[in-house]
């Protein structure tokens, strides 16, 4: 373990993309390292189309599972503009990793609202790190589109100072052994090259 | 010991499992769902969904009386439908073991209150602890246990939505072997509470309540930290960790055990601390009680009653000249509110309900959702199994205006919960409001628990499954009608058949939910728009459903239209709903 002080991850995006299961994965991963790791979210109404956030804290000893708005060190955003919702929790040095992947909220759907323009290009006018990523894309060429969450997993692993190999052992043990290949190559296309 | 990562509620299975218990009713209820659905994965153990929380608490009771050490399971509001039996068996106590478990739900993510139990334990005199991370759930209902058989009391658990669906890393332990006590044992003057023995164990209640307050004093669970003097925070469940976190270096009381307080405990660290601050969501539950004993306390003073708390929460609390985080981004961004899933009967239900312009009693389940805008179904929701009370009332005062006018929905789950008495009722005392029970064969809203109706058990065997409209029919309602909620035609005609017949009718709207398995849905193709032959008029908009947009300013030569609507198709689910209350044959 290399650093004691807590470090804030949060994921945000729609119901259905696989939010949960990524950061139930981080979790592992950050427990196989060997740190004291907490996580929330909120489940229940959460996946019928709602927003969904998971907290995933992790250090030597982790008090509160859920951020202090403002200390967020990582946003990982699975929706282009759920990035947007969540930017009072990030720390002013915050990096992002963005999915480019647009889902219209409901009232953008029926014309009532518009969806936000140049919001990559806002984040990076406020944030030091902005990494935009074709999840979607990427995780059909590795075979599958549900496997975007991994893709955004690898992006994120490329910001953390954790053994490859402890990333490949959870991801192994998370997914059935036939989509393990799959899920493998997936993170490895989330990886900047 | 092998460390899992673990959620407060698998974590509260795991120690009940660990305590040797085998015994558990339940009903479900978010947060507290998932605890039963752990637990009955675990070898030789009874597990059972309840139709309603007063039965589950009665059915362990029942257990406890036979020697086993039982559990219940509730979420905060499910403790009010129990708390008859609860307050009593306070007084006969148990010959096996007894915990209950009130999963509460600060901020109300999935609730209709947010009511604070901890003052359960006070009214009712059961002891009560509360962990603040699944660690402590594990180690805390283990506890419970403990305490139960040593003081012949039943015990309370408390958690929060936070505590029980927050994950960390978790150390097991051996499961103890479970031992068999169940036996018959008679002892009717302590088990049978007429007046005259239930007198003789009040005063034991009290003898309890002297013994537990002297527990709670070298309670383990109530611990002091003592660090900088100057600041004192007393606290207790998840809020503790929130403290700790902003504010490590202050002491703190952090109490495992929330009733009886522990007096001497408190008085020892208010004398050791300069500045004393309580820490708690929802009700000054705490503070009171330690204000009561003369002691100066910051509370409600700075802290929210409402909500949740969060490290941020606390922080700005106790510092209020450091601004609160805010967000740089100046537009307000559109809202994303749950909504029924693309192909729910309900949604067509509710549509065919809207044209009728009744007035809609709801209830509890994913129905509930039909309130939103643009189906804007519900106009009451109040508790569970209140919807039929409510429209027999309405109906009842509002004579010949409410004619034709009053409906209450309930689901399948619900409605056998505890709509069964109220619809009794409404036919005993003879009045014109329609019900609608919306059947998706299961209870949809908390997961896809079975229940009475859906001819499983939690164990996953087949059951006796409820006959609802035999059921209904032996109430003594008459007019009872099936239909296909999917069929917009036959439920709008069925609706308004019913409101304008008199006396008391039902009328059952069976589909199953589109996610549940076992109903083995074929799946159907996707619809499209035919660009050419849609008119704009946004009636398929009207029903709310996910696959559904509009697409602006695609106009047709000889039309007024100002776009036209179009379909996800990879949302789709196929159910043609869309397809029905189009004029235009334009989707197929």
């Amino acid at each position: 373990m290399k650093e004691d002080r807590v470090k804030s991850i949060l994921f945000a995006g729609v119901g259905g993309q696989g939010i949960i299961r990524a950061s139930d994965i981080l979790c592992e991963v950050m427990m196989e390292a060997g740190y004291d790791v907490k996580k929330s979210e909120v489940h229940g109404m959460a996946q019928r189309g709602g927003c969904v956030t998971s907290h995933v804290r992790y250090g030597r000893k982790v008090y509160s599972p859920l951020a202090e708005p403002g200390t967020v060190e990582t946003l990982v955003s699975f929706e282009k503009m759920e990035a947007l919702r969540y930017l009072k929790d990030l720390s002013p040095n915050a990096s992002i990793i963005l999915n480019t992947e647009q889902i219209n909220p409901p009232a953008v759907n029926t014309g009532d609202a518009d969806y936000p323009l140049d919001i990559i290009e806002y984040l990076k006018m406020h944030y030091p790190q902005v990494m935009a990523i074709e999840a979607l894309l990427l995780a059909q060429r590795a075979g599958n589109l549900k496997a975007a969450n991994v893709v955004l997993l690898g992006a994120l692993s490329s910001l953390m100072d954790i053994p490859h190999a402890i990333w490949e052992s959870v991801i192994r043990k998370s997914f059935p052994q036939k989509l393990v290949k799959l899920n493998l190559e997936a993170f490895q296309m989330g990886i900047p090259a | 010991m092998k460390k899992e990562l673990m959620s407060g509620n698998e974590a509260i299975a795991r120690g009940v499992y660990e305590a040797g218990v085998r015994f558990a009713a339940a009903y479900p209820g978010t947060p507290s769902t998932e605890i039963m659905e752990q637990f009955a994965r675990y070898d030789g153990v009874y597990a059972e969904w309840a139709p309603n929380e007063k039965v589950a608490v009665e059915v362990a009771i029942g257990a406890a009386l036979g020697g086993a050490k039982a559990l219940a399971v509730m979420k905060h509001v499910g403790v009010n439908v129990a708390a008859d039996p609860i307050f009593t068996v306070s007084y006969t106590g148990i010959e096996g073991a007894l915990v209950i478990i009130s999963a509460d739900d600060p901020s109300m993510h999935s609730s209709q209150n947010e009511q604070d139990n901890r003052n359960y334990a006070k009214f009712a005199k059961i002891p009560m602890l509360e962990p603040s991370d699944p660690q402590e759930a594990k180690e805390y209902v283990k506890l419970a246990f403990a305490i139960s058989e040593q003081f012949d009391t039943p015990v309370f658990l408390r958690t929060t939505t936070r505590v029980s669906h927050s994950k960390s890393v978790v150390t097991l332990s051996e499961p103890r072997v479970p031992e068999d006590k169940t036996a018959l044992a008679h002892h009717a003057a302590k088990y049978v509470m007429v007046p005259i023995n239930a007198r003789i164990r009040r005063v034991e209640v009290e003898k309890r309540q002297k013994a537990l307050q002297k527990f709670a004093e070298t309670f383990p669970e109530n611990k002091m930290e003592i660090n900088d003097p100057a600041v004192g925070i007393i606290t207790a469940g998840m809020p503790y960790n929130y403290a700790k976190d902003v504010f490590p270096d202050y002491s703190y009381l952090k109490l495992g055990m929330v009733y009886p307080l522990p007096v001497k405990m408190i008085r020892h660290f208010a004398s050791r601390v300069k500045k004393i601050y309580v820490i708690e969501e929802l009700d000054p539950y705490l503070e009171e009680q330690i204000r009561a004993l003369g002691i100066e306390v910051t509370g409600k003073e700075i802290f929210p009653y409402t909500n949740e708390f969060d490290p941020g929460i606390i922080r700005s609390a106790i510092h209020a000249d450091k601004p609160a985080a805010a967000s740089t981004y100046p537009e307000t961004l559109a809202q994303r509110p749950p909504n029924l899933c693309p192909g729910c009967p309900h949604r067509g239900l509710f549509y065919a309900l809207k044209k009728s312009k009744a007035y809609v009693h709801g209830d509890i389940g994913c129905y509930t959702l039909s309130y939103l805008k643009p189906l804007e179904g519900l106009h009451s929701c109040i508790c569970m199994g209140a919807s039929i009370g409510m429209a027999h009332g309405m109906s009842k005062a509002l004579k010949e205006k409410g004619k034709g006018k009053v409906v209450g929905v309930i689901g399948d789950s619900t409605f056998l919960h505890s709509g069964i008495t109220p619809l009794m009722n409404m036919a005993y005392n003879n009045s014109d409001a329609l019900i609608i029970i919306l059947d998706n064969s299961t209870t949809a809203m908390t997961g896809m628990q079975e229940h009475p109706g859906t001819g499983y058990t939690l164990m996953g065997k087949e059951a006796k499954k409820v006959n609802l409209n035999i059921l209904i029919s032996a109430l003594g309602i008459e007019n009872i009608r099936v239909i296909d909620p999917n069929n917009v035609k036959e439920a709008r005609s069925a609706i308004k058949d019913e409101l304008a017949s008199s006396g008391p009718s039902v009328i059952i709207a069976q589909s199953p939910c589109v996610l549940f398995k076992r109903a083995n849905q074929k799946s159907k193709p996707p619809l499209k728009v035919d660009p050419d032959a849609c008119e704009g008029c946004r009636s398929c908009l009207e029903l709310n459903c996910p696959p559904i947009a509009w697409k602006k300013g695609v106009t047709k030569k000889g039309s007024k239209r100002k776009g036209i609507a179009v379909i996800d198709e990879t949302l789709c689910n196929g159910c043609g709903l869309c397809a029905q209350v189009c004029r235009f044959g334009a989707i197929s």
